[in-house]
């Protein structure tokens, strides 16, 4: 069959099984954005920023673990996706971008609208291409699907030239791709498999931290398993909330900076730490050398490159999580009574330092995170933004689910929220989705107001409000003796006039009692977004603390 | 600690800016670094002399193996291989010292291969370690202007270290 370079994409794109295109057209996609006129087996969603387009194909990934999908133009469309890419692959996402490249008769001469996209994004991809023929359209398309969602999955983009997209050639969909340069590793060595168990029954005070591979991996059944099966306690980074039911008595909740202090003080007084999918990032160990010292350490994860790049491994177990839990599973003899002095020392730990707040009349950020988790019953997808409502969200929140906790982990991209509850509510088009934001971050990506409000989408937006960039100024006010340089907002617009004026709901919440009915009259607003603007305390910080430079058991707890 | 390590990668456009890009952006330090193709024209080989310690030599390898082009990693142990680095070096000469300038050549199994009033330019195909040697001798006459090609090794033995296809 001859077709075009832009009809052999979008044919592509269909047997990838892509329902849903996040985009933004320009002059080097108008024959693409041309094939998608009037095309019935795509949807595209026109956002309002190729950063919202991008941000919102990754909350559409993480909220199914399909693939999310960009389109953008050359030069500045392209450019604007780089946070998006950026924050897709520290939290390894599986995107593919394709953007629009001039013509390659006006490539390297600094063309209208033109820049190196491949040599810009090549840090932040799993991998790239440049089409400069209409004939590779296909494969590469292949490849690239197929390289963004195997192994750890990640960002690719495909960077199609104008005349690519224009010219014609003999379709025909590749059955196999041709990599030899990349074979992830699935299955665990069955050696180092059965060393793990040995070592886990040897164990007095294990914990299991598990991470973000988890989820990718669809591995929360095997974990819970695992877990129950040993009466092992189970920590979880910020990417891993949800891989383990937060409110299992075996939880012990987010771990590192901005943990608990239950899951900081088990993991550094564990005798063996097991990470899962789990990648030994600064802001969970603190001060690295001190982090769980009188631990031996398992790892599994499906990159050989994290295996012992932070940390000494004593039983590294390069696979798949989901393949190499089950395989653990069933090695492993059941141990109900073993931990029992263990778990008895870590619940007085959970009984003196839960995590708390001042029960006042001022309404308190953390306050209206506990109304929200109460209200939606851990069933709710909540995205969030970045800074000190992120982390609450994160410790009052219990994730009974994998994929209903999205948030930029990796890279901490404010503005990502918003646009990523937009993704994911295009995908669970009947899910409660929520975006907890700040005011700083919210102001970020306002413009995607509109593509929630054509869409019909019930988004709730609730803002804390607190007229600061709260989490520099909590850094500020600990570290930098109140020196408060930039971060005061209180220029900030009238959200709820903003948000009216994009035609979505709106309302402002200063009193205590009020906060419970907004939210269950916002969840009465079923077709437009609501964003409801909670006037929280001005300078409330987040507990615990672990400072820079310090060991996770050295917290500020209050 | 210093290492010769040898990368077989597909010669695709841009192989050499990935692998170049990924030393730079996680501060690993290439000495040298000579790229060609192998009997195999599709697949090129990367000879990069490295410093670092065994867990950096580690790290390095597998995030090697993370890029899609890259085929094969492995390290050339300074005692089991034939390592070769080509030098072109401009020495000022005239009638009077050119005879000493050849010798010294000769002493290192090189040549003189141009000759002009004032100036001669000798090449040397040789170890890393007598280029250094050589160019202390050379000193002595003034050296206007020299170029290297960057370390190339191949490991003794008859296995051959280029895959056929498959990683591993």
């Amino acid at each position: 069959m001859e077709i075009t370079g832009a009809q052999a994409l979008i044919e592509s794109l269909k047997k990838e099984g892509v329902e849903v295109i996040f985009g933004y057209p320009g002059g080097t996609v108008l024959p693409i954005y041309d094939v998608l006129y009037g095309e019935k087996g795509i949807q595209h969603i026109l956002t309002r920023h190729e950063q919202g387009a991008t941000h919102s194909a990754d909350g559409y990934a993480r909220a199914t673990g399909k693939v999310g999908v960009v389109i953008a133009t050359s030069g500045p469309g392209a450019t604007n996706t780089i946070t998006g890419i950026a924050t897709a692959y520290m939290d390894s996402i599986p995107l593919v971008v394709i953007t629009g490249q001039v013509a390659t008769s006006l490539i390297g001469r600094d063309s209208f609208q033109e820049a190196d996209v491949t040599g810009i994004t090549q840090p932040i991809t799993k991998h790239n291409y440049l089409v400069e023929k209409a004939e590779d359209i296909p494969r590469v398309i292949k490849e690239a699907f197929h390289i963004a969602r195997t192994g750890r999955p990640g960002p690719v983009v495909v960077d199609i030239a104008k005349d690519a997209q224009n010219n014609k050639l003999d379709f025909k969909y590749p059955d196999n791709v041709n990599l030899p340069g990349y074979k992830p590793t699935l299955k665990g060595n069955p050696r180092q498999i059965k060393a793990a168990a040995k070592m886990i029954s040897l164990a007095k005070k294990p914990v299991i931290y598990a991470g973000g591979g988890v989820i990718s991996s669809g591995a929360a059944k095997e974990l819970k398993e695992f877990a129950e099966k040993l009466n092992i306690p189970v920590t979880m980074t910020l990417m891993g909330l949800g891989g383990f039911p937060g409110s299992h008595k075996l939880s012990l909740d987010m771990l590192g900076m901005h943990g608990t202090a239950y899951a900081n003080y088990a993991v550094q007084e564990c005798d063996l730490l097991i990470a899962v999918g789990a990648r030994f990032d600064d802001r969970v160990t603190g001060h690295l050398p001190s982090f769980a010292p009188k631990a031996k350490h398992i790892q599994i994860d499906i990159d050989p490159a994290e295996i012992g790049k932070n940390v000494r491994i004593d039983v590294p177990i390069v696979g798949d999580v989901k393949q190499t839990l089950a395989e653990l599973n069933g090695q492993v003899k059941p141990e109900k009574e073993k931990h029992d002095a263990w778990l008895k020392q870590i619940g007085e730990w959970k009984k003196k330092y839960p995590l708390s707040y001042k029960n006042d009349s001022v309404l308190r950020p953390q306050y209206v995170i506990e109304m929200i988790q109460e209200i939606t019953k851990g069933e709710a997808i909540i995205c969030t933004e970045v800074g000190q409502h992120q982390m609450w969200a994160a410790q009052f929140c219990k994730f009974s689910r994998p994929r209903t906790f999205i948030s930029s982990g990796g890279l901490g991209t404010m503005g990502y929220g918003f646009p990523a509850a937009i993704g994911a509510q295009i995908a669970k088009p009947n899910a409660l989705v929520f975006d907890i934001a700040g005011d700083g971050s919210i102001q970020m990506n306002m413009q995607e107001m509109a593509t929630a409000v054509i869409h019909k989408l019930p988004i709730k937006i609730a803002v804390l409000n607190n007229c600061f960039l709260g989490m520099v100024r909590q850094w500020q006010e600990l570290l930098y003796d109140k020196r408060y340089s930039s971060t005061n907002l209180c220029a900030n617009p009238d959200l709820v006039k903003v948000a009216r004026a994009y035609g979505a709901e709106a309302m402002r919440v200063s009193k205590k009692e009020d906060v419970k009915k907004a939210l269950q009259d916002s969840l009465k607003v079923t077709d437009r977004p609501t964003l409801l603007d909670f006037v929280v305390a001005k300078e409330e910080n987040v507990f615990p603390f672990v400072p820079p430079g310090q060991a996770i058991n050295e917290m500020l707890i209050d | 600690m210093k290492h010769t390590i040898s990368v077989i990668v597909e010669n695709k456009p841009g192989v050499l800016h990935r692998v170049s890009g990924l030393f730079s952006r996680r501060g690993y330090n290439i000495e040298s670094l000579a790229v060609g193709t192998t009997e195999n024209p599709n697949i090129s080989r990367m000879t990069i002399a490295v410093s670092g310690d065994d867990q950096t030599l580690e790290q390095i390898t597998k995030q090697l193996y993370k890029q899609i082009d890259v085929l094969k990693v492995f390290d050339i142990p300074d005692s089991d291989a034939i390592e070769r680095e080509l030098v072109l070096i401009k020495v000022k000469a005239d009638k009077k010292n050119l005879a000493e300038a050849t010798k010294i050549a000769e002493m290192f199994q090189g040549k003189v291969v141009n000759v002009t009033a004032e100036s001669a330019i000798i090449e040397v195909s040789t170890e890393k370690e007598k280029i250094e040697d050589l160019r202390k001798l050379l000193d002595k006459f003034g050296i206007v202007e020299m170029v290297r090609t960057g370390k190339i090794a191949l490991q003794k033995g008859e296995i051959p270290r280029n895959p056929k296809g498959g990683k591993k």
